[in-house]
């Protein structure tokens, strides 16, 4: 439904591609909350715009990257990942995003999440975690909690899932952080770090499902999900990342849990190659450029 | 003074297949590899990590091969020139960013150098076991194109060519390989920098505010930007319109996608590069690609001590496969013969393409390992002229 | 505002102050903002907008402190407030 043209305009229309709004999640899901405060984190932020690539993979939130005016890349199921490694890689000088879900970045995407951390390459990773895979009709998946409700899990989910922020800590990510959609105020400042941030940023953020996970389990609407968050998330910076498990329906803890510095992949790459190689190291010459061909 | 080593090595070399091919895509000016270590690819991969911090590359090995297909079409979206390296079981893993590739335009070029399959198979022996795959990979409807090298001089040349049929037609372009040439070695020449043709990309030079990501010239090919050049293009592997935004629906889809075909389908002459020999007046035509073709030249040569008059039609590239000259041949001659190192792939096309023209078909199959044996195509041959 | 004691600048405190917009029809009723505005500004409108959801209605505008928190918490971008002239703390 094409919406009739308002008189005013959101600040934040400039950043959206408003022939696409609006968008198709559900009232009361956490995502458009999320793309919020990325966009407000992003304002305030002195990266050029252009200098910013958004990658996203399939699901729910794999479709922010088709709602930001920006270049902007919807991969596949999973490889969001080393798409975003092959683009900064090619062209360093971009800061290079990755939004994309739990499914998306967790399941399919593990193995690739859990290298591009390793390798603490410079991409800045927010995660929305919706405790299932939402876009297909809510099946579980690797961050569903035991005794969920989903289609493939009808009975209730018998896994245990990933302590999500304690994987990526554990593979070498230098900035860790779990918030809720409902901590927009620190959703902001986290996003505003990550962008700063050299090296690999993860940011798993708790989001509202009400359409399924939240009514397959009968939790509400996403309103009822945010008012669970606030009774029930604890602010716990720089805990240890081993106690961050989520269990259904159960109090969580949230904070930013890992900042730290460390080489990037590129910083590795250069000064170890330049060293080794010696005189005869030409360092990458850069993307090819319109401008000069 | 600088002592650093040129990016085009001039002159003789003797060199493996596998060789040439790295050493071709740092003449065609790829500067990003994105691969994973598969017999018989692998030194590919090993050449390119070694020379690409002496000529200013970026080479990562990554975590497989799903990983490696989608690095490189986020580097060619970068600006980079890009290529992987595989062979069967990686180009199975590979097929859906292919596919992704091909349904964002994506320029790069991907090596299979072909084992023994299927599954784990043989992998340090050779097969021409992926052609139909290499075609039909990926799911959905798509053209692909398809390369062939019979030596390590044409790994080096064909690699070249893979990269500006990528740039000029906007896919992925799968340079076919099999075991025997990759680890053959032979002379390869390698001319003057000057003298090595690269196209540029297809860069977009209208107006910023007019930009469409798949708004296509008159060949049907979109020109293409870089990120980071302030377009803010979107690109998605979903059916999308010529703004790139996602459009589900039938009639979206016929655009897209057939689109995508005609840019091939209508295009196939200037993408056909075919090696015909004595061709004319020829009772008996060998079909042939790869390693298969070297071995049937011996076929055809003690196929000529017998007298018969035979020719041969080399493949260069094989997808799109050249029917229109395979029909214009099996209407003059008696026989097509096809040897292939599998039970029987492009043979089908052959086949296919000679409907309605009387001329008979010949498969001289070889289940992989090794190469034909020269007398089971002279066989063949003697038998076409019955 | 409840103080212990008077500050001794009282008069001379100003707290800032937003004028709340909304495009109503964007509004997909889902609540945050009315939910989560620390001043209790807003409050679900009588009226439909086209998709048939009730959007907020500024219901206190003179309590609205430019916070922007409905602006980062709407997931439809529907709200946002604009600074307007600060007016003086409330006693």
């Amino acid at each position: 439904m094409k919406e009739i043209e308002p008189v005013e305009r959101h600040p934040h229309e400039e950043y959206l591609r408003m022939d696409r709004i609006p968008h198709i999640w559900c009232p009361t899901c956490g995502l458009g909350t999320i793309l919020n405060a990325f966009i407000t984190a992003l304002k305030r932020s002195d990266i050029p715009r252009q200098d910013i690539a958004i990658v996203s993979g399939i699901g729910c939130t794999g479709r922010t990257a088709g709602y930001v005016l920006m270049d902007s890349f919807h991969s596949t199921h999973g490889r969001a990942l080393p798409y975003a490694t092959g683009l900064k890689l090619a062209n360093p000088r971009l800061k290079v995003v990755v939004i994309s879900g739990d499914g998306d970045l967790v399941a399919i995407g593990g193995n690739h999440l859990i290298h591009a951390a390793r390798r603490n390459m410079d991409l800045a990773v927010i995660c929305a975690n919706n405790f299932n895979y939402a876009m297909t009709g809510g099946q579980f998946g690797p961050t569903t909690p035991e005794t969920a409700r989903t289609t493939t899990a009808p009975y209730g989910s018998y896994e245990h899932p990933f302590n999500v922020p304690f994987l990526v800590d554990s593979c070498g990510a230098t900035y860790v952080a779990r918030w809720t959609a409902l901590h927009v105020r620190h959703l902001t400042t986290c996003f505003g770090e990550m962008l700063n941030h050299k090296g690999f940023s993860f940011t798993e953020v708790i989001s509202p499902c009400p359409t399924v996970y939240a009514r397959r389990n009968r939790l509400g609407s996403g309103l009822d999900l945010l008012q669970f968050y606030r009774e029930n998330s604890v602010i716990r910076n720089n805990i240890d990342t081993r106690e961050c498990d989520i269990r259904f329906q159960a109090q969580m803890i949230v904070g930013k849990f890992v900042q730290k510095e460390k080489p990037t992949y590129l910083d590795m790459m250069n000064t170890y190659l330049a060293e080794a190689v010696g005189k005869k190291f030409v360092p990458y010459v850069g993307p090819m450029d319109p401008a000069k061909e | 003074m600088s002592s650093k080593p040129p990016a085009v090595l001039t002159g003789p070399h003797y060199w493996d297949g596998d060789y040439a091919c790295a050493e071709g895509a740092i003449a065609a000016g790829c500067r990003f590899f994105a691969g994973y270590p598969i017999t018989p690819s692998t030194e590919v991969a090993e050449r390119i990590a070694e020379r690409f911090p002496l000529v200013g590359g970026t080479f990562i090995q990554m975590e497989d091969e799903l990983a490696s297909m989608a690095a490189i079409l986020g580097a060619a979206w970068g600006g980079a020139r890009t290529m992987t390296v595989t062979s069967g079981p990686g180009f199975s893993l590979m097929q859906e960013n292919i596919g992704l590739g091909v349904m964002t335009e994506t320029p790069c070029v991907v090596v299979n150098v072909q084992r023994g399959g299927p599954s784990t198979g043989l992998p340090t022996l050779t097969g021409q076991q992926d052609m139909m795959q290499a075609r039909w990979g990926s799911h959905g409807d798509y053209e692909i194109i398809a390369l062939s090298p019979s030596s390590p001089q044409e790994c080096f040349d064909l690699t070249i060519t893979s990269f500006n049929l990528s740039e000029r037609f906007r896919l992925p372009v799968l340079l076919m390989m099999d075991e025997c040439v990759g680890h053959m070695t032979e002379k390869v020449v390698v001319p003057k920098p000057e003298s090595i043709k690269v196209l540029p990309r297809r860069w977009y030079r209208g107006p910023r505010d007019k930009y469409r990501p798949y708004q296509p010239d008159a060949d049907l090919v979109p020109p293409m930007v870089r990120a980071g050049d302030d377009y803010r293009f979107h690109i998605t592997g979903l059916t999308h319109d010529q703004r790139g935004y996602p459009v589900i629906n039938a009639a979206c889809q016929n655009l897209c996608v057939s689109r995508l075909v005609d840019k091939i389908r209508n295009n196939a002459d200037h993408i056909t590069l075919l090696d015909e020999q004595d061709t004319a007046g020829a009772d008996v035509v060998v079909v042939s690609y790869g390693i298969s073709y070297r071995v049937a030249t011996k076929a055809i040569a003690d196929a000529r001590k017998k007298g018969i008059r035979v020719g041969s039609l080399r493949l260069v590239t094989v997808w799109p496969f050249p029917e229109k000259r395979i029909r214009e041949l099996a209407s003059k001659v008696r026989c097509l013969v096809m040897p292939e190192i599998n039970l029987g792939q492009m043979f089908r096309e052959m086949q296919r393409a000679t409907v309605g023209t009387g001329c008979r078909t010949l498969l001289v199959p070889h289940c992989g390992g090794w190469v034909h044996n020269p007398n089971d195509i002279l066989a063949a041959i003697v038998e076409g002229t019955k | 505002m409840k103080y212990w004691r008077k500050p001794l600048d009282a008069d001379r405190c100003k707290s800032p102050h937003g004028e709340i917009h909304i495009i109503h029809d964007r509004c997909k009723g889902c609540g945050f903002c009315i939910t989560y505005c620390p001043r209790k500004v807003l409050e679900f409108s009588k009226d439909f907008n086209r998709k048939g959801y009730h959007p907020p209605t500024v219901v206190k505008p003179e309590a609205c402190v430019n916070c922007g928190l409905c602006e980062t918490i709407c997931p439809e971008f529907a709200i946002w407030s604009t600074k307007v002239e600060e007016c003086a703390v409330e006693q």
